[in-house]
């Protein structure tokens, strides 16, 4: 294990008598999803390259329950909130960052009732002040000389929660040319994942949201489509496929930008 | 004498029969379930005056933005006008207000004069919009029968309104100038208005004083006529929006939209089997209104909140909702527009029922299945873009995850994929089939 893929649990810390200055909230996808699991590495690497004290709750981690919840299935939400909030406030957990908008979505304004009372950021909010504290410095390198980038806004972190401006500064970091979508910020076009859509066949229509916002992003003819959700990477993913563009379109977390940008 | 009663009692029926409807819509929304928005009056009332008062969601379109100024402030600025015919009509006498205010009398009826031309002209290209242009929002389904008809009667009854005010005007200026009229004399040939000096002889300039008369006189009984109308008109039309949309953002929802609300009656049973120590049993406190068993989410119309049910009747039909959905766009069923009209048009026939037939009557019918159907609300991806584009703060989402959660937790109708999702989160923590333990794996994983 290289130093800047460092990950210990928060059972290991307080073992070790230690306290985290972040809990980094991984999430299912992150966890088990293999294209989101190097999304996870990539913020990994950031915080270890910062020297920010994190860490993880690994295997006392569970859904937050927002996937049930937008599902319809309150109790198994409330359920599961119930037991997060345990294990978190066992640990005195104050602050968090996650590396998925739903899960930070869910944390910071659904779980406040419910007694569990956090700082909760995205991971594009951390990182982008550790950008601006001088914590981390994006070189820019050659790698993205001439590339045009596109983001994608994820619902629950832009209209959700009215996070727009830390992943577009963060992009701007980057020696590429940031393209803004016809449908974007407040106007963007969801992705076709949330509300649970995830885990369903799409009912009757005459095409998948993903392809329609796929179509939306070629308009501007990217090199990079860039995202800071997990789901939106897979379904974004799923429609350049689909549109036959896995060789001019690559699909990348903000993350994975800026730990490329930074040599990590 | 006789006009002065004929007007009074006609004043009389007017605002009358406008309060008996506007208080069976109050009753109909009070049907709904309580939610708190009495808190942050500061900011309510910023929130309403920059959204209703000062239009700003509008003017995301511009060019429909400018055209509905044009005929929001006609409409305010000629209020006052309209305060002088209520006046002239009870006492006998003729622009009473214009001796005692002078030259900003002028100013003011030739204010409302180019506004009113604004309107009219504005008026026109709504018609053409809804009618020649092929606008997708104002075409799809749910905008045929009532709603087109509703649509183009209150742009011809304004075209009509306008048509009144300048044969008012434009016939007593030409009364005037020959010193026919009834207002008071001041001594000048013209009133000086901004339009009807001019349009008024060009009209009406060739002709004799009693048939100048008559149009005056049309077009002020008409006017009125027209204003009682359109008044009586509003609870029964998409138009209710131009009083509604100021509650309706007064009481908007401020806190962040991608935060869906804890269900309190689930926080209860859920506190319950999380701690050992509660009673099951205990007898719950007096005066508790929630003891009353109700519905896990919506059903009817009233398992929604007041807030939906106001938001029903504030509804614009103006489509934007559905113009942003990701998944109107993409063919399906689901129409935010339409969610909220069915809602409204439910919550008028339910509270029509129960009027006529006594409180404990039941039609058979549901806002569910009746009105919405489950495909349409399992399309939803709880995007929030309806709700981002709504001009006037309406929240279709809200009332989708409330029908939602009818269905799962009510009847246990679910998508089969998602049964599968759930019960993964209740045995493994996790919306997939993996194991609690392996949840680090990747930390390992090269
Ligand atoms: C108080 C005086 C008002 C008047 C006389 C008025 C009049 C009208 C008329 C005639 C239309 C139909 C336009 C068409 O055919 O498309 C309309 C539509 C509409 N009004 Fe108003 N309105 C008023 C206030 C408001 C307020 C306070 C709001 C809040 C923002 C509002 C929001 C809307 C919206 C969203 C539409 C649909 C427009 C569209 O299709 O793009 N109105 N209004
Ligand atoms: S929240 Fe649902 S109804 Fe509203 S725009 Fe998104 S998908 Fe459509
Ligand atoms: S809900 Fe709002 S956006 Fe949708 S049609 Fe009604 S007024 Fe327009």
């Amino acid at each position: 294990m290289s130093d800047l893929m460092k990950v210990p649990t928060m059972a290991e810390m307080t073992a070790n008598g230690e306290v985290p200055e972040i809990l980094f909230w991984v999430g299912c996808s992150g966890s088990f999803d293999d294209r989101a699991k190097k999304i996870t590495k990539a913020i990994v690497k950031i915080l270890n390259k910062c020297e920010v004290k994190f860490a993880v709750l690994g295997a006392e981690e569970s859904c937050t329950g927002d996937p049930a919840k937008r599902a319809g299935n309150e109790f198994v939400f409330q359920m599961q909130a119930m037991q997060n909030i345990e294990v978190l406030n066992g640990y005195e957990i104050k602050k968090i960052v996650t590396g998925c908008p739903h899960c930070f979505n869910t944390m910071k304004n659904e779980y406040p009732e419910l007694g569990g009372n956090y700082d909760v950021v995205h991971h594009t909010q951390l990182i982008q002040s550790l950008i601006e504290e001088g914590r981390l410095q994006v070189a820019g390198g050659d790698t993205f000389k001439g590339k045009k980038i596109t983001f994608h806004d994820p619902c629950y972190l832009g209209r959700g929660n009215n996070v727009y401006e830390a992943p577009r500064e963060m992009l701007s970091k980057l020696d590429a040319e940031l393209v803004e979508m016809r449908n974007c910020k407040a106007k963007g076009l969801c992705c076709g994942a949330g509300g649970a859509q995830m885990f369903k066949e799409a009912e009757k229509g005459d095409k998948e949201v993903n392809v329609k916002r796929t179509e939306e992003a070629m308009e501007v003819k990217p090199n990079i489509i860039a995202t800071g959700c997990p789901f939106c990477n897979t379904m974004m993913t799923d429609g350049v496929k689909n549109k036959d563009q896995e060789n001019n379109i690559q699909v990348i977390d903000v993350a994975e930008l800026i730990a490329t940008a930074a040599d990590l | 004498m006789i006009s002065i009663i004929i007007f009074a009692v006609l004043l009389l029926l007017g605002f009358g029969f406008f309060a008996m409807n506007v208080n069976k819509i109050r009753t109909n929304i009070l049907m709904g379930r309580d939610v708190d928005r009495s808190d942050n009056k500061g900011e309510r009332l910023k929130v309403m005056s920059l959204i209703a008062l000062g239009q700003k969601k509008m003017f995301k379109k511009p060019i429909p933005a400018i055209l509905h100024l044009c005929l929001y402030v006609a409409f305010v600025v000629t209020q006052i006008e309209l305060l002088e015919i209520i006046a002239d009509g009870l006492t006998g006498e003729h622009r009473v207000f214009r001796e005692a205010l002078g030259g900003f009398y002028t100013f003011i009826i030739s204010f409302i004069e180019v506004l009113s031309v604004l309107a009219f002209v504005a008026t026109f290209i709504f018609l053409a919009r809804r009618n020649l242009l092929k606008i997708p929002r104002f075409n799809m389904k749910e905008m045929k029968g009532w709603p087109k008809i509703d649509g183009n009667m209150i742009l011809v009854m304004e075209l009509i309104l306008v048509t009144f005010i300048f044969m008012m005007n434009g016939a007593d200026e030409v009364l005037y100038s020959q010193g026919l009229s009834h207002a008071e004399n001041l001594g000048d040939q013209s009133f000086g208005f901004a339009i009807s000096q001019f349009v008024g002889p060009a009209l009406f300039g060739g002709m004799s004083e009693s048939s100048l008369i008559i149009v005056e006189r049309i077009g002020w009984w008409g006017h009125i006529l027209m204003v009682f109308t359109f008044l009586n008109y509003l609870p029964f039309s998409k138009h209710f929006h131009i009083i509604l949309a100021f509650p309706n953002t007064y009481f908007s929802n401020l806190k962040p939209q991608g935060q869906f609300n804890n269900m309190e009656a689930v926080m209860k049973e859920v506190k319950l089997m999380m701690d050992p120590d509660a009673d099951p049993y205990a007898v719950p406190e007096e005066g508790d209104e929630d003891a009353v068993v109700q519905r896990f989410g919506a059903k009817d119309v009233e398992d929604l909140t007041w807030k939906n049910l106001l938001d029903s009747y504030t509804c614009t039909e103006c489509g934007r909702c559905t113009s942003s959905c990701p998944a109107n766009q993409t063919g399906k069923l689901l129409s935010p527009r339409k969610i909220m009209m069915d809602t409204r048009d439910r919550l008028e026939e339910k509270g029509e029922g129960l009027r006529k037939n006594g409180k404990d009557y039941d039609d058979g019918k549901s806002l569910l299945n009746d009105y919405i159907t489950e495909e349409e609300l399992w399309a939803c991806t709880s995007c929030n873009a309806c709700v981002e584009s709504c001009p006037v703060n309406i929240d279709p989402l809200s009332i989708i995850m409330d029908m939602r959660r009818y269905l799962v937790m009510e009847e246990s109708k679910v998508p089969n994929e998602l049964a599968g999702m759930i019960s993964n989160i209740e045995n493994n923590g996790a919306p997939w089939q993996f194991s609690p333990e392996d949840r680090l794996n990747w930390r390992e994983e090269k």
